[in-house]
């Protein structure tokens, strides 16, 4: 099988800094891969780069394209890439402002890639936000309001229906449940649980909460100070840390 | 100072050389907003800065001027920048839309069909169709560089949403040639149909946006829509209460402060030539 996304030694470097250094791994089509570390580790540095939203200094990221099959990304011209970041990629930001038209109706933040892809019938675009808000559990009664209008944790949930509305392959994932309180985080966690097992997504989830990664991740990276100093099976890392820094992460966990 | 003191029709030979630079340019690709190095022109902008800028550049001393606003040749803004090429350029002005080989509007088409050899030059106060849903420049641009136009359609949908019909009745935003989106500067949608294959040559200024488009003539323009919701140009359903005409665009007066109110045509020359052809309204006395 070919991987859907084979990442080779990408590096970043902010002047004397490290963002990340020589970090390669390879995704599989229906893996979830979760990258951990604590604050300034290169998670998002990284995540960005392959996202193609950072040029980073060395590296490749070759993606399987569906016509073209494997090709390098970063070398790719920019509205080829431009392209794929609205049909086969997904980016799923930290704070939903990011990711949202907050001037723009619920419907029509959804209805956005799909009108950015060609579609032109009205009445087509709107019952497909209208089914994607009901799948990510925001009433369709809702559909003309605005995101401001919206609780933290809907305007999360609507910025991932608008991420998939186009059948994306890959979603990239920046601290989804960051900012939400923990029973909203759970029911969020629960619902893209759901979704990336039906839809047989790919998904890069960078977060610093094990728990996310522990219910949502396949396989893990460990990441300190812009280097990969562990990875493996999700369990595996979880349960039985090798890196003397991967023990801390793990036992830094609060026990209720 | 004297008018005799100013150059032809105001501005600088150099300045009116860098201006139709970017006129050919914007000719060659159609609906492409070209920066231009606008100059201070001695009125405000809003009135129609780059309008003036992109006429003094095009006219000539054989030329016949004539200026409208809103589609009348008697407001302030009109009767203003009529009498300013005349000043400094001194050439021939008329009312007439036939007579004219360069016009200038605000927000208008004229009613009569334009012909070849005319000119017809639109004062534009925002450039960029995508201004009001993406704020950047940079992107814009490069929106524009690479066809991404889907935001467009997020605006008109959302006024289907909000409206139950595309709302938009002003500013209608086109597609020229099925390349570039283009804001054909605020006229009614009901003027979007005349743009589309014109005879005459469009140019349009933007003084304090900096820009120049063009269309040449007899250039493809589609006003965008969705397949369910087509477009279609809007004007009152009355006829014109002082001609008689039910083809033309018209305005709403006020006449009294008991509600009564009239509909006449917003193109005076046109409404004129009809009144003294023997046309007349309900409301003409």
């Amino acid at each position: 099988m070919t991987p859907l996304l084979s990442v080779y030694g990408i590096s970043k470097r902010y002047g004397p800094h490290i963002g990340c250094a020589y970090v390669s791994f390879e995704l599989y089509p229906g893996e979830v891969m979760g990258i951990v570390g604590e604050s300034g580790s290169g998670k998002s540095t990284l995540l960005n780069c392959i996202a193609g939203h950072l040029p980073p200094d060395e590296g490749k990221v070759v993606f399987d394209t569906r016509i073209e099959g494997p090709k390098d990304t970063i070398a790719m011209s920019e509205p080829e890439r431009r392209m794929l970041s609205r049909t086969d990629w997904a980016f799923v930001h930290q704070h939903a402002r990011d990711g949202l038209r907050m001037g723009v109706s619920a419907g029509g933040n959804v209805g956005e890639r799909l009108m950015a892809v060609g579609e032109r019938h009205y009445g087509d675009i709107r019952s497909k936000a209208t089914d994607w808000l009901g799948r990510v559990e925001i009433d369709a009664s809702r559909v003309d309001d605005r995101p401001t209008t919206f609780s933290g944790g809907m305007q999360q949930r609507l910025q991932i229906a608008r991420n998939l509305v186009t059948g994306p392959r890959l979603v990239f994932m920046d601290e989804p449940t960051g900012g939400l309180d923990v029973s909203v985080q759970a029911r969020l966690l629960d619902l893209l649980r759901g979704l990336v097992r039906d839809m047989g997504l790919s998904a890069i989830i960078v977060t610093h909460d094990l728990a996310v990664v522990r219910l949502l991740a396949d396989r893990l990276m460990v990441m300190k100070s812009g280097r990969v100093v562990e990875a493996g099976l999700t369990d595996q890392v979880l349960d039985d840390p090798q890196h003397a820094y991967s023990q801390l992460l793990v036992s830094s966990v609060l026990q209720v | 100072m004297t008018d005799q003191a100013y150059n032809f029709a105001y501005l600088d030979e150099q300045t009116k050389r860098m201006i139709r630079r970017a006129i050919l340019k914007g000719l060659a690709i159609p609906g492409y907003q070209v920066p231009f190095a606008s100059r201070e022109m001695p009125m405000p902008y809003g009135w129609g800065t780059g309008g003036v800028q992109v006429s003094a550049a095009v006219l000539t001393p054989k030329d016949t001027f004539k200026v409208i606003d809103q589609g009348a040749d008697d407001t302030t803004n009109a009767v203003s920048i009529r009498t300013f090429f005349e000043r400094t350029a001194g050439v021939e002005t008329t009312t007439s839309t036939e007579e004219a080989t360069v016009i200038q509007t605000r927000h208008r088409i004229p009613e009569d069909p334009l012909t070849e050899g005319q000119i017809l030059v639109y004062q534009v106060p925002i450039p960029e169709p995508l201004r009001f849903l993406e704020p950047r420049e940079s992107e814009t641009r490069k929106m524009h560089s690479l066809e991404e136009y889907g935001l467009m359609h997020v605006k008109l949908y959302e006024d289907i949403s909000r409206h139950g019909h595309i709302a938009t009745s002003y500013a209608y935003p086109v597609r020229v040639e099925g390349r570039y989106v283009m804001d054909p500067s605020p006229i009614p949608k009901f003027d979007n149909p005349k743009l589309a294959e014109m005879e005459a040559i469009q140019l349009f200024g933007a003084g304090r946006e900096q820009r120049i488009y063009a269309l040449p003539p007899y250039t493809q323009v589609v006003s965008l829509d969705f397949e369910d919701h087509p477009f279609e140009p809007s004007k009152a359903d009355h006829p014109c209460g002082m001609c008689g005409a039910k083809d033309s665009y018209l305005d709403e007066v006020i006449v009294d402060d008991e509600g009564q109110r009239m509909f006449v045509c917003s193109d005076t020359h046109y409404c004129e030539a009809r009144q003294s052809a023997g046309h007349k309204g309900k409301d003409a006395a």
